[in-house]
């Protein structure tokens, strides 16, 4: 009995440190669950419930460095980046509840502000391409970065090629 | 890095110089002049002390303008007022006038400076008068002085009272919105942030600064006041939110907003409310700039291709193209009396400072960097503003319209971006 009563609680707390919509639960709440509250078998729940946070977060990762490239003056996707649209696309149909970010980004060349619209033009590009893909749109939101984050520092075509690209942050 | 006061004379191309600058973020080198420039000496006032910089500032803004032509004062050569003045003596010099004056202590422990400009020949005072300052805003009576003797000489205010706005890129992830005065003393921080901050807009009072900040991880427009720091968000709706600019009358600026999924121009009102939709295409519509007398905006529209400058009523409607020369044509910004705009063009791998007069569609290019960026007119339409790089780190130079004249406004550390030249303080 004081056993399954520990169990619950460490269940409890663990899927209040899960939710990130929910406070943590308060520490005296464990004397006070007076019955058993769980009936279902409890080791196999705690385990999949963690694995498949785990396994969400191992994703999210892996699919933060997909980024999307585009052409110089360009925004469509390129038949080369098409399966890491798909990628995303399937992860967040999967995961209707996950929203992303998708940030715009441009070589060094020009002027601030009309990079910045030609970054939000290849953030715009890429929601698109998802939501042709079946994401819904309230999932996403499209930004520019412009010229001002640029991963590589440096003035070579491969620098530049690196920096025109879109990247799909997930919140 | 603010402290040590320097003193350093420069030959430009056409040896002129430029003495006694306190060492400030930003420090003033003349490397052009025009033609035809005024002969002027300016010696030391009476009883100046040699660390005090008023002198220093009055010649420093008189050089920032290229139209002067400071005479070099021997050591020691000081003329207080005009009876004083041994006309021949000064004449032999070069100079048609000179600026004569006198420090002393007056009354509740403060400053009083006293200035006549006299001309020798015929001889006449053209401009005289006085302040009573506190030690600390001897600067600002340097920058009054040199507005009446340049108002004497050249019939029109100055732009030595106004200042400019930048951001300095101390690396990656340090950012610092800066204001200083034209000459680049008394820069102070306005806004650090680890994130990139760009497109500072001065508002037509000069008090407060619109800026995009990427602080929340997007573009959201921000308003500073400068008096008391307090900041406040603009514009942050969903998508990115960039390019303010103040409507003359600041009730009301134009940004950027993505929320029709393109970049395109809205008016907000300063103090908030709904944006209202200025531009209607599906192409890339951004840096707006008013025109000065409210009516018309320019703007960049990539709608024929690639991206040109146009102008269209400030209330939406046609948009008219004014830029056909090269295929990149970005950030415009209208000239103080409305005729001429400044923008930024590519040429080949260049990008080049344009001067584009509306009337007769004359478009000069006057700079001859390999790089330059976000130019903006002084107050008085007689310099334009860019940023520049020069080999590793970037400058900001001022060239006059017409291209003759030019002043580099040299960085001591970091990288100067987005240069925004301010309205003349009252």
């Amino acid at each position: 009995m004081f056993k399954r009563v520990l169990m619950a609680s460490a269940i409890a707390s663990l899927l209040a440190a899960c939710s990130s919509t929910q406070p943590p639960a308060p520490a005296d709440t464990a004397p006070a669950v007076q019955q058993p509250v769980v009936t279902a078998p409890v080791t196999p729940a705690v385990d999949a419930a963690a694995e498949a946070q785990a396994r969400l977060a191992a994703e999210r990762a892996r699919l933060a460095k997909e980024s999307v490239y585009f052409d110089f003056d360009s925004n469509a996707i390129r038949a080369d980046q098409q399966a890491r649209v798909s990628q995303h696309a399937e992860f967040l149909k999967a995961n209707p509840g996950q929203q992303a970010q998708i940030q715009g980004n441009t070589d060094a060349r020009g002027s601030r502000e009309y990079n910045l619209a030609l970054g939000q033009r290849r953030a715009e590009s890429v929601k698109n391409a998802l939501e042709v893909l079946g994401v819904k749109g309230d999932q996403l939101e499209a930004v520019s970065y412009g010229k001002e984050k640029p991963r590589a520092e440096g003035s070579s075509a491969a620098d530049f090629a690196e920096n025109r690209r879109a990247d799909v942050a997930y919140r | 890095m603010l402290n040590s006061l320097w003193c350093r004379r420069l030959a430009g191309l056409l040896l002129l110089w430029v003495a006694a600058f306190a060492r400030a973020d930003l420090s003033v080198d003349i490397v052009g002049g025009g033609a035809n420039r005024y002969p002027l000496a300016v010696p030391a006032f009476a009883g100046e002390a040699a660390g005090d910089a008023l002198t220093g500032i009055v010649r420093g803004d008189l050089a920032l303008t290229g139209m002067v032509d400071l005479k070099p004062v021997p050591a020691g050569a000081i003329a207080a007022d005009a009876a004083q003045l041994n006309a021949p003596v000064w004449r032999t010099l070069g100079a048609n006038a000179v600026l004569a004056g006198r420090m002393s202590a007056g009354t509740g422990g403060l400053t009083r400076v006293d200035y006549q400009l006299v001309q020798l020949a015929p001889r006449k005072v053209l401009a005289e008068g006085g302040y009573e300052v506190p030690p600390a805003a001897l600067a600002d009576a340097g920058h009054r002085i040199a507005d009446a003797v340049y108002r004497a000489l050249f019939g029109e205010p100055s732009f030595f009272l106004s200042r400019i706005a930048y951001v300095l890129k101390e690396g990656r992830g340090s950012y610092a919105l800066q204001v200083s005065d034209v000459d680049g003393r008394n820069a102070r921080t306005v806004l650090r942030s680890k994130e990139p901050i760009i497109s500072p807009a001065w508002s037509p009072d000069g008090g407060r600064l619109a800026y995009v900040s990427f602080e929340t991880g997007k573009p959201v427009v921000w308003v500073q006041d400068l008096g008391s720091g307090q900041r406040r968000v603009l514009a942050n709706y969903r998508g990115s939110n960039s390019a303010p600019a103040w409507r003359p009358d600041g009730q009301a600026l134009a940004v950027v907003l993505t929320t029709s999924g393109n970049s395109q121009i809205y008016l907000v009102g300063a103090g908030g409310g709904a944006p209202q939709r200025l531009t209607r295409s599906g192409a890339i519509d951004t840096e707006p700039d008013f025109s000065p007398d409210g009516s018309r905006i320019a703007f960049v529209s990539d709608r024929s291709g690639g991206p040109q400058v146009y102008v269209m009523p400030a209330a939406g409607g046609e948009p008219q193209r004014v830029s056909w020369q090269g295929s990149y044509n970005v950030s415009p910004r209208f000239s103080p009396d409305g005729k001429q705009l400044t923008y930024m063009r590519r040429e080949g791998g260049r990008f080049r400072v344009v001067v584009h007069d509306l009337a007769s569609n004359d478009a000069r290019v006057v700079s001859d960097e390999v790089y330059g960026e976000s130019p903006s007119f002084a107050p008085n339409g007689r310099m334009v503003l860019f940023a520049s790089d020069a080999g590793a780190r970037s400058v900001l130079w001022a060239s006059s319209p017409d291209g003759t004249s030019k002043v580099r406004l040299g960085t001591v550390s970091g990288e100067v971006q987005d240069p925004a030249w301010g309205p003349a303080r009252p």
